[in-house]
């Protein structure tokens, strides 16, 4: 099978380049990954993130065919030749596909991605009925993997400003949870023409995300909430 | 991309008054526009003077500014939306920003000396 594969090393490489592959597949290589780990033992320079292979880390986000997706979860079968693996982009390479995440988290971590209950801890737990809990569904599965963030134009133009997708997502997880009690606090940081208005609803986001997650809907959501308490 | 060591200021907590703005005013002109086309096809005019006389209606008037009012609003937003994804010198921004309000505003006061014949 033929690959397209984008390399960078800083240290040798004055520009980026596409290098192409062409391997022999086993019977047992099903996902994009397993192909990609069979380059690395050819070519060991080859540098990417993976952990847990199954789509549950968010660690192998990459751009596919032009298309952002966790090479883990991506089957081989199906997928054009040769098959074009860039890292996600608008985030700044490291190295290969490697790309250096700490706008993304930055984002993540303005949103303040915990509980805030200024309640004494109950003995046991914080209880929520059925209903209340399923009001996170839909939310809490996000991994993190920047797919959907580096998808979106407006957090390529101004991913010091705009939250994006990702952090949207887990602001309205916190809103949408019956234990937390910041809600005003939560929608006064997020109402700012930068911080959540960059959202154009093109739903790139929601195209992408391969845990099929809805940030833009998230983000609906949270413009709902704010007409709800300035109307 | 992002320059490092750069100090990034937002927080100006404004932007859902000019979301919302931007929705009620797509319904206005949405209105407006079905409104037109079923007119003109319910009885085209044969000539100029036919036009000026669905226009001469003084409520008709008032719909069709009200329309552009709506227009120009609804441009001020999504210009703005523009300026803020795609100029990102703060001094070349505001000049553009500018700009685009002097047009919309000049263009207001066009449209009511064209709906008003003065």
């Amino acid at each position: 099978m033929n690959f397209s594969i984008y390399r960078f090393d800083p240290d040798k490489d004055e520009k980026p380049y596409m290098k192409d592959y062409d391997i022999e597949l086993e019977p047992t290589d099903r996902m994009l990954l397993d192909a990609l780990e069979r380059i690395k033992i050819l070519d060991d320079s080859l540098s990417l993130r993976r952990s847990c292979r199954e789509g549950v880390c968010g660690s192998d986000g990459m751009n596919i065919n032009g298309r952002n997706g966790l090479a883990c979860t991506t089957p081989l079968p199906g997928l054009k030749e040769p098959v074009e693996v860039r890292p996600l982009p608008g985030l700044p390479v490291i190295r290969d596909l490697i790309v250096d995440m700490t706008q993304f988290f930055r984002q993540y971590h303005s949103i303040k991605p915990y509980l805030i209950n200024n309640d004494p801890p109950p003995e046991t737990e914080r209880l929520q009925s059925p209903e209340e809990r399923a009001q996170l569904d839909g939310l809490y599965e996000c991994i993190l993997c920047a797919c959907c963030s580096t998808a979106c134009p407006s957090f390529w133009w101004n991913p010091d400003k705009f939250v994006g997708p990702a952090g949207l997502l887990q602001a309205y997880r916190f809103l949408a949870d019956s234990r937390d009690q910041a809600t005003p606090e939560r929608l006064d940081y997020l109402e700012d023409p930068y911080r959540l208005f960059r959202c154009h609803t093109i739903m790139n986001c929601a195209d992408v995300c391969p845990k099929d997650l809805n940030p833009a809907s998230a983000i609906e959501s949270i413009k709902d909430m704010m007409v709800k308490r300035t109307v | 991309m992002v320059k490092p060591g750069r100090r990034v200021i937002t927080g100006t907590h404004y932007g859902l008054r000019d979301w919302l703005a931007q929705r009620v005013t797509a319904v206005v002109m949405a209105v407006y526009i079905l409104w037109l086309v079923a007119t003109m096809l319910a009885s085209p005019p044969q000539d100029h003077a036919a036009l000026k006389a669905i226009f001469s209606n003084q409520w008709i008037r008032i719909g069709s500014l009200l329309f552009l009012v709506s227009l120009f609003w609804h441009s001020w937003i999504g210009m703005r939306n523009i300026l803020m994804d795609y100029v990102h010198d703060t001094g070349v921004r505001l000049t553009l920003q500018v700009l685009v309000i002097l047009s919309l505003l000049v263009y207001t006061v066009w449209s009511v000396e064209i709906l008003w014949n003065l």
